[in-house]
């Protein structure tokens, strides 16, 4: 029986998606989260925790989740793991210095067990910093062209502006859609 | 008794509480479901329901358990299920002490405390600050001061609370809200101005002078809340037990008794009653402002005007009086308590003729009341009591009566504490009050009661005027009673014996008979008892039937010294101090393990000393006589504090000083306290104290010789505090790297007196002119003096407080105890002067106007002591 419903609910494109936000501090994935949520650019302060949003976009419900990236609360996003459907990993592309431990901390998250079949969305964020790395230089620096098995995809992204997360959401649902 | 009927009935029923047969491993189990999208909320809030009640049981949860089920939980943010949100606020405070990592749901509560959802808000306050630690703090703080003058009630009232509990994480917390607290002070709601005015309270409540500025100002306006205006006179209230002046304090509590809330008016009724200062003029108004509440129909009301006019009958009994008539009305009232209070009162203050009609009231519903009411009755009685000697005949009559009804232990022991509180202060209410209890131990289920009964019959019962009634009560018990009450029933039976030689050879033949008990303990005593009895010609065999309560660490440290000795002499028992008397009367444990022996003070120092090297070697064979009280030997707030405890034992004085140094920026080194001795001492040795940093206690000995000549034991001895001094750095305490300097500080004069060398023996449980003769015979010296004492004396009990403390000697026999309007008083001190010589002194006491003179009589084995003691007094 319910097996049956969620079977109609996915028809309908009810069923919620769940999605995790991760990154370093200052990477942009609160304002990412709320600028998905309400459209807008919200004053944030760093987040301790997490912040959970249902964001509805094109009629698909997405359960979004972004987890604080200060180093104290790294070890604890993988309390929320399971089940995830998608990453959005966002970077910070001003921060030269920082985008080695970004690496380590995508390579590391990606192996864990319970996101194997997860979709990943690299965000290169801060495109309107002046001086930042492009999309191509990003993509290098975090070493996806090693990646395998994994349905992944890197957008160029300000998320003061608004620019590029359409772009990133559409392929997400795309994608999403496709998986099934 | 009747919710378990209920429960019961239940059971039989098959209804009953569903969370019942809860196992904790089962639902954290289940609360795994909580992981799972999409959230069910019904079914997780039940969970989630369960947890909350489990804890609530006391079901302890591990670390481990505790923070997968917090993580899990944490899940449940993603519904927006409002009865499961405020579940998850419960759950996040119940498990905030138990499970590691709880800062993780800070940043999702801050997001609730400032959204939209009003709901949530206040819930989500008190969470966030249960998990908010020091560290945590600031991030918060912007939210907080925001929510304090909040425009919704709730979330300021949430948020002041909160900011009262977090002082506990961080001091000062309340102090920087206060601008915030100060602005909520002007709500318009009754509650959160009542909390605002806590924290603001809280803010100023170490400066005096900051909290009278802040009454001084609401008392102006008063507090449109009546919360608030409560707090404000115990804030008033507490002042007034501070400061001296205060006309405006009381003649705000004043005004507040026309208030127009009830709870006001008490509030400032009980303030004005219970102030310290109060006299009859000022109680007169709050009086007739619980009298009117007397008759209220609220039994709240009733019960706390009847409660408080209880506790001011102790001290303003006359005041009272004018409530006689409403009281007695309450006597009827359906409420119990407020019928118990109300007699209670009345026994207070009624006058002498109007206690048998009280008592015969009192009878009626006695058996309706629960054991707590009870007790307050006994203690009303036992008050009536010491203020009409003249009635102990109806009152005894009627707290056996009482001792006959049925009732748990602490209300028999309060009634026996009474009885024997009668016997004590009364000569005449003894027999009666013997034959009462002797009844009452025929038919007691408490052994602790019955042991202490048996004990107070064996001490008392001898100097009856008629001891043989006795025998047959105690003999019974040792028939019909276990082991520890037979027991005591032995050694009760020994001491008539040892008092009343007509009794002896039938009390010898009863204890023949009880060397046949089937228990150790039993057997042991009457064996004993025997053998000491059958010696009835040697009269010093006799205090060993009531051997002295001696300490047995004590003992047995000194036994083995003397087991090292040739043992040529014989052991010297006077030697070891008395065990520590523990105030706890009716709690006598029978059949308790075996516990540590409590330690005296002086035990406890002595294992102190003994682990100092140097000291040990001194202390070795001997025995610590007495440890003097602390006193500083510096005045308060100077810049070193040092605190002295003079410690004598047989031939030497340790000075045991303790130091602090109160300079944040100085590092001592090698402190001593040096010592200029007088003439006769001599300096053994010292031991520094090799560090004093900043604000940690430290310890410094020196010990010194006592003269032979016991007349020049007692001096003025000047004091220097010597050390190295080095600099160093206030905030870690690392000292500079140069090398310091010697400094030294002048001590107040250290003073070694009399009572220092003398302890006082007050229980060696001899009679007292007996054993003056027995002493007199040996050859002990006696000197007798005639003193008209000082000024500062101007009563028996004040001549009687002066003299133990200044002699160190203790009272016998309860001879410290004056009969009240005495003009002449004998009292009995016992105590050991260092070597163990033994002081028996005697001094009458007599009263004229306020003029004490004493006559003081000596006995003492060495003269010089006997001379020394006599001569201190002058």
């Amino acid at each position: 029986m319910g097996g049956l419903l969620s079977y109609f609910r996915n028809l309908l494109g009810n069923r919620e998606m769940r999605i995790l936000i991760l990154g370093l501090d200052g990477a942009g994935k609160t304002t990412i989260l709320y600028r998905l949520q309400v459209g807008e650019v919200v004053t944030t302060i760093p987040t301790i925790g997490f912040n959970v949003e249902q964001v509805t976009y094109k009629n698909l419900k997405f359960q979004v989740w972004d987890l604080g990236g200060q180093t104290s609360i790294r070890p604890y996003w993988r309390c929320y793991y399971s089940n995830t459907d998608a990453i959005i990993y966002v970077v910070d592309s001003a921060d030269r210095d920082r985008i080695g431990i970004s690496k380590d901390e995508l390579i590391l998250m990606l192996q864990e067990e319970e996101l194997q079949g997860a979709i990943l969305v690299v965000l290169a964020n801060k495109q309107d910093m002046a001086g930042c790395l492009s999309v191509a230089e990003v993509h290098q620096a975090l070493g996806l062209d090693a990646l395998k098995n994994r349905t992944f995809q890197i957008f160029k992204t300000s998320a003061t502006k608004g620019e590029g997360l359409d772009q990133a959401m559409d392929w997400l649902s795309n994608a999403l859609q496709s998986r099934k | 008794m009747i919710a378990f009927k209920r429960d019961k009935k239940e059971e039989e029923d098959g209804g009953g509480n569903p969370f019942q047969n809860l196992e904790k491993t089962t639902v954290l189990q289940e609360a795994r479901t909580f992981n799972n999208t999409p959230v069910n909320p019904r079914k997780c809030a039940h969970i989630l329901t369960k947890i909350l009640y489990l804890l609530n049981q006391g079901e302890q949860l591990g670390t481990m358990e505790a923070t997968e089920a917090f993580f899990a939980m944490t899940k449940l943010f993603q519904s927006r299920d409002v009865i499961l949100r405020r579940l998850v606020y419960l759950g996040i405070k119940e498990l905030s002490s138990l499970a590691e990592d709880v800062i993780i749901v800070t940043s999702s509560l801050t997001k609730d405390m400032t959204g939209k959802e009003d709901l949530y808000r206040a819930a989500a306050i008190r969470a966030l600050c249960t998990i908010t630690d020091g560290s945590m703090l600031a991030a918060i703080e912007r939210y907080m001061k925001q929510a304090i003058v909040d425009r919704s009630p709730a979330v300021s009232s949430a948020a002041l609370v909160s900011s009262l509990h977090l002082t506990s994480v961080s001091g000062d917390v309340a102090r920087r809200w206060a601008n915030e607290a100060q602005e909520a002070l002007n709500s318009s709601n009754v509650m959160v101005q009542y909390h605002a005015l806590g924290v603001l309270y809280q803010a100023r409540k170490t400066d005096k002078h900051a909290v009278i500025k802040l009454v001084a100002k609401l008392m102006k306006t008063s507090p449109k809340s009546p919360y608030a205006a409560c707090m404000l006179i115990r804030m008033a209230y507490k002042l007034l037990d501070e400061v001296d002046e205060g006309e405006e304090l009381i003649g705000f509590i004043e005004s507040c008794l026309r208030h127009k809330s009830e709870m006001v008016v008490y509030e400032a009724a009980h303030a004005l009653v219970n102030l310290g200062r109060s006299g009859a003029r000022e109680i007169g108004p709050a009086i007739s402002v619980l009298q009117l509440f007397c008759g209220s129909p609220k039994p709240a009301l009733r019960f706390a005007a009847v409660r408080t006019l209880n506790k001011v009958a102790m001290s303003h009994p006359a005041a009272v009086t004018a409530c006689n008539l409403d009281l007695e009305n309450l006597i009827t009232d359906s409420n119990r308590s407020i019928a118990t209070l109300a007699i209670t009162t009345l026994l207070k203050t009624g006058a002498e003729s109007s206690v048998d009609r009280l008592m015969k009231q009192i009878a009626t519903f006695v058996s309706e009341i629960s054991d707590e009411f009870k007790v307050v009755v006994v203690q009303a009685i036992r008050a009536l009591c010491q203020k009409f000697p003249r009635k102990h005949a109806v009152l005894m009559n009627f707290l056996s009566a009482m001792l006959r009804d049925e009732g748990g232990l602490e209300y028999k022991a309060a009634i026996a504490d009474t009885i024997i509180a009668v016997m004590e202060g009364n000569a005449e209410a003894k027999e009666a009050g013997l034959a009462h209890l002797c009844e009452f131990i025929e038919d007691c289920e408490h052994i602790s009661l019955a042991v202490r009964i048996l004990h107070l019959l064996g001490q008392e019962g001898p100097t009856s005027k008629q001891p043989s009634r006795y025998i047959r009560f105690i003999y019974n018990r040792v028939i019909l009673e276990s082991a520890s009450v037979r027991a005591a029933a032995v050694t009760a039976l020994a001491r008539f014996a040892a008092a009343c030689p007509p009794l002896l050879p039938n009390v010898l033949v009863l204890l023949s008979r009880c060397q046949l008990d089937s228990d150790d303990e039993v057997r042991d005593r009457a064996a004993y008892y025997c053998t000491i009895l059958q010696q009835q010609n040697d009269p010093t065999m006799l205090p060993l039937v009531q051997p002295p309560a001696l300490s047995v660490p004590s003992l047995e440290r000194a036994l083995r010294n003397y087991m090292q000795t040739p043992m040529e002499e014989l052991f010297d028992i006077s030697q070891i101090p008395p065990a520590q008397t523990i105030e706890e009367p009716a709690q006598v444990e029978v059949h308790t393990t075996i516990k540590q022996p409590r330690l005296t003070r002086e035990e406890s120092f002595m294992e102190k000393l003994s682990q100092i090297p140097h000291l040990a070697i001194i202390i070795r064979d001997t025995s610590l006589l007495k440890s003097s009280s602390v006193f500083e030997l510096t005045e308060s707030e100077t810049e070193y504090n040092v605190k002295c405890i003079k410690h004598t034992f047989p031939e030497y004085l340790i000075l045991q000083f303790d130091c602090i140094n109160t300079l944040s920026d100085q590092l001592l080194e090698d402190v001593v306290v040096a010592v200029e001795p007088s003439e006769g001492y001599s300096v053994v040795c010292v031991v520094p104290c090799s560090r004093l940093p900043y604000n940690e206690p430290g310890t410094t000995y020196t010990v010194l010789k006592y003269p032979e000549d016991v007349h020049a034991s007692v001096a003025t001895i000047p004091t220097t505090l010597r050390f190295m001094a080095r600099d160093c750095d206030p905030t870690t305490g690392i000292p500079d790297a140069d090398q310091g300097y010697h400094d030294e500080y002048m001590l107040e004069d250290l003073e070694v007196t009399l009572a220092d060398q003398v302890r006082g023996v007050g229980n060696r449980g001899f009679d007292f002119n007996t054993a003056w003769d027995t002493y007199a015979a040996k050859g002990f010296v006696k000197l007798e003096e005639t003193f008209a004492l000082g000024a500062s004396v101007t009563s028996l009990e004040g001549a009687i407080q002066s003299l133990t403390g200044f002699l160190g000697l203790e009272a016998v026999e309860r001879s410290n105890k004056v009969q009240s309007g005495a003009a002449a008083h004998n009292l009995l001190l016992s105590g050991v002067f260092r070597g163990g010589k033994e002081v028996l002194a005697r001094a009458r006491l007599a009263l004229n106007g306020t003029q004490v003179t004493m006559q003081l009589s000596v006995l003492c084995q060495d003269p010089d002591v006997a001379d020394l003691i006599v001569l201190s007094v002058g």
